[in-house]
């Protein structure tokens, strides 16, 4: 049977979620036009008044939003509500230098967890689950999302965060945990853990929901063997809320976007313009609810499809696929946001050249991101503990950037492959994207 | 009274020496020592050959990382007990090695020490006061005669 948090929401006519959009997209230009001036100079200068706005048909007339735009206008810049009316803030994943600030209302928290029960509600959950949280908590919007989902749906919360992974074991067998929360990676773990330890039959796991790092359809089967639960993805961003954006349901096939909050196009990525559901392009987000920090048009760069097609678990809000891959060269590593071009800064800091390439593999569940970098006459010395030195000082100056660790590999000047004479600067060998290892570059929506 | 030693970058994986001897025997210069230290992942190897100015030309031009240090190298007798002394005198006129290494010429009953130092003066200085006289390029072609 198919469980839903709030089913006159989740399975409501199109009729009726659009003419919930419109109402919503009207009120929420309206209010960022005059209570943030920031939007009101974007959408001055397109000549774009919220008159103009009558309804969704209208959205591609505003201007869109990048990360760039967060950055530049952090932290207060895209307040639409203020200070005093926030309860809260959350922040992106240790991406110094590009940390982006979310604030929230009490309303948009209330918001927010309701997106995330009804993600906990279509992987099963009721009243009656014990949901294990182990993403982390704290800035980062994993742990507090589906915190707040598993209280809104009234299940006993375990607020594990994430790592020890003994004490993870002990409360999943000793409480009953029946959902488990976390990275598809850290669940893969968990996995290999139980059957290590004979765990098997001494757990009462039935599904899990795994998100904020992408994840393919073979881990997802291993999961699933591994644990003898059913795995479910969920999808969000820090700059729309957090996790609960999109979830998936019994049918497996896509995230349904809470529609009632989110409005979601696919745009190509090169020229802006709109590509029709079912093709491939740039998933944009708009927030209609938000009150604190409601993004207009936020381009993800994140490569997905949108679904129409009825879907078989009732739900009637638009699906939207497994991102396939970025238009821009963002990578996620053990959960964690990492762009070239701060690895690249790193290395100009630390006296290296910006001549790198940056090798992600991944064994088993775990991540490791390697950075290779060309040794230069002004970094070298005939002693070996001056340049290992270095080496170590440019380990924990991307520790200090990254928030992760990556291992450092100095290699023979020129030896970093160049075609076209221009070096290809990240091989990600994880394929973790299923329709192809590059799609931003295949894709012919992102030419 | 120093040596000119040529250091090389050289990348930890199968075959780097080798690469890297190759260019030596294609440019026929002739290594009178050698030393390698290595970390995790990279190498570096110190050579003393009989032509250092060509050499790192070579060297360069091939996209090696090199350079040129000046170090320090004495003779000793080839006996027990002789390096010994020879590390007593530096360490007891607190003089700090950074690294050494050994190599064999064609004088017998001698061997050779380098030295690696940082200050290289007081080195000398202390040496020569013990009666030890520390090689220089010119005296090292003669060592392969």
């Amino acid at each position: 049977m198919e469980h839903y948090f709030d089913p006159k929401v989740e399975c409501a006519s199109r009729e009726q979620i659009t003419a919930w959009q419109n109402e919503r997209l009207v009120r929420q230009v309206e209010r960022v036009y005059n209570n943030v001036p920031y939007y009101k100079k974007k959408m001055d200068e397109l000549g774009v008044r919220p008159e103009h706005i009558h309804g969704i048909e209208d959205l591609h007339l505003l201007p869109t939003l990048s990360k760039d735009d967060l950055r530049d206008q952090y932290p207060y810049g895209l307040m639409a509500a203020p200070l005093s009316d926030c309860v809260r803030i959350h922040s992106t994943s240790g991406t110094t230098g590009r940390r982006v600030v979310a604030f929230y209302t009490q309303n948009d928290v209330d918001l927010w967890e309701e997106c995330c029960a009804r993600a906990l509600a279509a992987a099963g959950a009721t009243k009656d689950d014990v949901v294990q949280v182990c993403y982390g908590y704290g800035l980062f919007t994993g742990g507090a999302g589906l915190h707040g989902g598993s209280h809104k749906l009234g299940s006993l919360t375990l607020p594990m965060s994430s790592g020890n992974t003994d004490r993870q074991l002990q409360f999943m067998t000793d409480l009953g945990t029946t959902i488990l929360c976390c990275t598809p990676s850290y669940a893969a773990y968990l996995s290999e853990s139980v059957n290590e330890r004979g765990l098997k039959n001494r757990i009462k796991l039935k599904a899990g929901i795994f998100g904020a790092e992408a994840w393919t359809e073979e881990m997802r089967r291993d999961i699933e063997k591994g644990l003898g639960i059913k795995a479910y993805d969920i999808y969000g961003l820090t700059e729309i809320s957090g996790p609960g954006v999109a979830y998936e349901c019994s049918a497996q096939n896509g995230m349904h976007v809470n529609e009632d909050h989110f409005i979601v196009e696919t745009i190509n990525p090169k020229t802006g313009e709109p590509v029709p559901h079912g093709q491939k392009g740039e998933l944009v987000f708009t927030s209609i609810t938000k009150e604190a920090f409601p993004l207009i048009r936020y381009r993800t760069k994140d490569i997905g499809i949108l679904y129409d097609e009825p879907c078989s678990c009732g739900r009637t809000h638009v699906r939207m696929s497994k991102p396939m891959g970025r238009s821009d060269d963002m990578l996620i590593v053990k959960g964690v946001n990492v762009f070239p071009s701060q690895i690249e800064t790193v290395l100009m800091n630390c006296g290296y050249p910006a001549n790198y390439q940056i090798i992600v593999t991944r064994t088993g569940s775990s991540d490791r991101i390697e950075v290779q970098v060309e040794m230069t006459p002004e970094m070298f010395s005939d002693s070996l503990s001056e340049v290992a030195g270095r080496e170590k000082q440019l380990v924990s100056a991307l520790k200090a950037m990254l928030g992760i660790y990556c291992v450092v590999k100095l290699v023979a000047p020129k030896s970093i492959t160049r075609s076209e004479g221009k070096a290809k600067r990240v091989i990600d060998k994880r394929n973790l994207y299923v329709n192809s290892a590059d799609p931003a570059s295949t894709d012919p929506a992102a030419n | 009274m120093t040596v000119k030693q040529i250091s090389v970058f050289l990348e930890n994986r199968p075959g780097a020496l080798a690469e890297f001897t190759k260019i030596l025997e294609k440019s026929n210069i002739d290594l009178r020592a050698l030393s390698l230290a290595e970390s995790e992942d990279f190498g570096i190897v110190r050579v003393i050959v009989d032509n250092p100015f060509d050499t790192i030309q070579i060297l360069k031009d091939e996209g090696y990382v090199c350079s040129i240090t000046k170090v320090i190298a004495v003779e000793i007798e080839d006996k027990p007990g002789a390096l010994v002394n020879m590390l007593n005198i530096l360490g007891d006129n607190k003089v700090n090695l950074e690294y050494s290494y050994a190599f064999l010429a064609k004088k017998a009953n001698s061997a050779f020490m380098v030295f690696r130092v940082a200050d290289n003066d007081k080195a000398i200085r202390v040496l020569t006061e013990n009666g030890i006289r520390p090689i220089c390029h010119e005296d090292m072609e003669q060592l392969f005669k």
